[in-house]
């Protein structure tokens, strides 16, 4: 769905730091679960560890927990939360639920689109932001509702998107 | 018998059955046929086709009966002609999303939708639209998969993860692009495929098939510089009947090999001889292992797909194993060798083809191991499936076949040799030449019948001139990954193992004729026919140990010299290695047996 290939390539050595990290995870974790029990969970840190759900994870997590690479793959491909592909450093998601579309969620998008010129589904040439479709996030008394990472942004209007936008520009800025 | 009782009616008929039964199985006790789809009696049931639909009175929704518990008082409705619709509707939206290509179908006549879509009287496509497209996987040497034709019913899923503990396959993505296939979408060649095809008899359309050998071997019989060599397995005489309306088990050796000839075969051999010549060397060196303190238990080699499966999923193991080539290897070897020295042919123009009841025999014959003779030792596999089709091209009436004989000198076997392709087969030939050997007295009594029968690890043990010999013999590798891992645990204490890779041993194996009818795929009393019918070959014959083998005694003057010397080691052992990717294997549950 995403032909993007710009995202930036995970280096070498943060791939390697970052199987450890999950390494470390699993055996924390694998004493309080069942070994297909503990899949869910070892999958949404994987996620949460590279932003993705890369291949050398998959069979990292297969060999520690004992689960066959096709399972894994059958759950991670199945769950729109999971991506098998590198993601933006910030991940938009527009609520297209049913309140939140009745609330204008759709001027938002287009809003959206227009300042990132992105379709969904696609990532921004600098890796910095990506463009998705969500649905219900459960908080439709605030809607229309965006999320941006783990960041919540709730009764948006299209003319708070620039603002928005710009925070995380900045705060990149700072991280640099 | 005091188990709990749950009253139920169904179709207005009240019936008891025990507390855990589904609605599926009350009504099956019930006689009355629910269609299904994904339901199968051997594998978990999942309820994904939803074609087993039934209404329960004061449920909401229609509910799926095979996965559905019997409760008291249930009133269940299996034919209403609301069911009956719904029913239709679902069939006719996977049919939608279906091929329409049956008159060349690989499985027409043979498909399970096609069936489904005949019984439920389906007239017209009601939902005609967008439907799924993806490219067919012919990486691999014996199975080929064709997402299209896949309903995403999920057996071949069910039995590679519980009947083979193998789990290459999983279902992946969602909606339109949901399929089923291995890891990554990597190809099925790249994968931990052990290329077994149980998933080839358990699918219900075309989705997974055996990669075609006719083609080829059609175009080699036509090649007048061709000399066209076959070799026929035990098993696929006591199936290839089926194909043609013979009831399962009937002996068609002979008939068979009219029909080889008839289809331009030059020569005739038996797989049966070189299974007297496996037991000799397997034999020996079992006798080897047992009296020089070698690697034990000692398992056996002829099933290639308990090979690769041992070489991906349990490579500690591997100096256990045989170093016997298969009885298919071994012929390949001496056709190109011995026969071809014979006869003064040159071995670069011998064409060797083998019927084997196994796909997995087609990866077998490729692995470049298997070149001994200085080239490919059998070039092509075809199936008993395969075989019945060519008979059928060629317009072979065969039906109407006399009795054939087998070429000489790779032609005779004894009863050792039919059992080879059942359960429990190999160890009791080896068993019956084994016990002769080291005692040098003749056998008291020739059946060794503790190690028949269809239960998926069976376990004996033989005393052997004092020495009391444990020997167990196990099919299907989810039941083999139990008996490996209990091994090292030290929980199972064997000196030889039979291992099978297919439910109820070469009788069942991926490359058979598919069940006929209504019967399916590990049914009990199709498979006790086949192995009946092996047993009775067995019995008719008059020599009936491999070591009586007149044949056998003369290729070991004339051109073997001895067991396990210098020829055959060249010739008819060889060596595994461990391969990547390193399979996570299942099977630690309940034992997986037939019926």
């Amino acid at each position: 769905m995403n032909k993007c290939t710009c995202a930036p390539e995970l280096k070498e050595k943060e791939t390697a730091a970052n199987l450890k990290e999950l390494k470390e995870h699993i055996k924390h974790l694998k004493p309080l679960y069942d070994k297909q029990g503990a899949l869910m969970g070892v999958l949404h840190k994987v996620q949460d560890i590279f932003g993705y759900i890369p291949r050398e994870a998959m069979d990292l997590v297969s060999e520690e927990l004992e689960v066959p690479t096709a399972h894994i793959y059958g759950m991670a491909t199945f769950y729109n939360f999971f991506s098998l592909k590198p993601r933006a450093k910030y991940q938009i998601f527009m609520c297209k639920g049913t309140a939140c579309y009745v609330a204008g969620g759709a001027r938002i998008l287009e809003k959206l689109r227009e300042e990132l010129k992105l379709k969904p589904g696609e990532v921004t040439e600098d890796g910095l932001f990506g463009l998705g479709i969500t649905r219900c996030l459960g908080c439709c008394g605030l809607s229309p509702v965006m999320q941006v990472n783990e960041e919540i942004f709730v009764r948006m209007v299209p003319e708070k998107v620039p603002g928005i936008l710009e925070k995380f520009k900045k705060l990149e800025k700072k991280g640099k | 018998m005091d188990k709990k009782q749950i009253n139920l009616t169904i179709d207005g008929n009240k019936i008891s059955v025990p507390a855990d039964f589904t609605v599926m199985q009350a009504a099956d006790a019930a006689g009355i046929h629910i269609p299904r789809l994904c339901y199968h009696p051997k594998l978990s049931a999942v309820g994904a086709c939803r074609i087993c639909i039934v209404e329960i009175e004061g449920a909401k929704n229609y509910s799926a009966s095979c996965i559905t518990a019997v409760s008291e008082g249930m009133n269940v409705k299996t034919n209403s002609p609301e069911i009956r619709e719904a029913r239709r509707d679902l069939v006719e939206l996977i049919l939608d999303n279906h091929p329409r290509e049956c008159q060349i179908c690989e499985k027409n006549n043979n498909c399970e939708l096609q069936e489904l879509a005949l019984t439920l009287g389906i007239e017209e496509y009601e939902f005609p639209g967008e439907r799924k497209r993806f490219a067919a996987d012919y990486s691999s040497a014996s199975i080929v998969r064709d997402p299209d034709k896949c309903i995403l019913c999920g057996k071949c899923v069910r039995v590679c993860s519980e009947i083979q503990g193998v789990n290459v396959l999983s279902v992946s993505a969602r909606g339109y692009k949901a399929n089923v296939g291995p890891a990554y979408d990597m190809n099925m060649s790249e994968s931990v495929c052990i290329n077994c095809g149980q998933c080839t008899l358990f699918c219900p359309t075309a989705a997974l098939t055996e990669k075609d050998g006719i083609k080829e071997t059609f175009k080699n019989l036509n090649d007048k510089e061709k000399v066209c060599i076959v070799q026929i397995a035990p098993a696929v005489r006591v199936a290839i009947g089926e194909a043609f309306g013979f009831t399962p088990g009937t002996d068609k050796t002979y008939e068979t090999v009219t029909a080889l000839r008839m289809l331009g075969f030059k020569v005739v051999f038996d797989t049966q001889f070189s299974a007297d010549l496996t037991i000799i060397e397997e034999g020996h060196e079992f006798i080897k292992r047992l009296t020089t303190g070698g690697k034990l238990p000692m398992f056996t080699s002829c099933s290639p797909g308990w090979i690769k499966y041992l070489e991906t999923f349990h490579p500690e193991f591997i100096e256990n194993v045989s170093t016997c080539k298969s009885p298919q290897q071994m012929m390949g070897a001496l056709i190109k060798t011995f026969y071809a020295k014979k006869m003064g042919l040159d071995p670069a123009k011998i064409y060797s083809v083998s019927i084997m009841p196994c796909t997995a025999k087609k990866y077998e014959c490729a692995r470049p191991e298997m070149n001994s003779s200085g080239f490919r030792d059998v070039d092509v596999v075809l199936t008993t499936r395969e075989l019945a089709k060519m008979i059928k091209q060629a317009g072979i009436k065969y039906k109407e076949l006399k009795k054939g004989q087998f070429d000489q000198p790779l032609g005779e076997s004894t009863g050792a040799a039919p059992i080879f392709g059942v359960t429990g087969g190999v160890m009791e030939a080896a068993l019956r030449t084994a016990y002769e050997v080291i005692t040098k007295k003749e056998l008291p009594s020739i059946d060794f019948k503790v190690v028949r029968g269809l239960t998926g690890i069976k376990e004996a043990t033989v005393d052997v001139a004092g020495t009391k010999v444990n020997v167990a013999v196990v099919f299907g590798l989810a039941n083999v990954h139990k008996v490996l891992t209990e091994i090292k645990e030290g929980k199972r204490n064997y000196h030889f193992v039979e291992v099978m890779t297919c439910p109820g041993g070469c009788i069942g194996g991926g490359g058979q004729i598919y069940p006929q009818g209504d019967i399916e795929a590990m049914d009990k009393e199709l498979y006790s026919l086949r192995a009946e019918g092996l047993y009775s070959i067995d019995e008719k014959k008059k020599i009936r140990k491999s070591h009586e083998n007149p044949l056998i005694t003369k290729i070991y003057e004339e051109f073997l010299i001895k067991p396990l010397g210098e020829v055959s080691h060249k010739l008819l052992h060889t060596h595994y290695h461990h391969k990547c990717p390193k399979g996570i294997p299942s099977g630690l549950r309940d034992t997986v047996s037939i019926g």
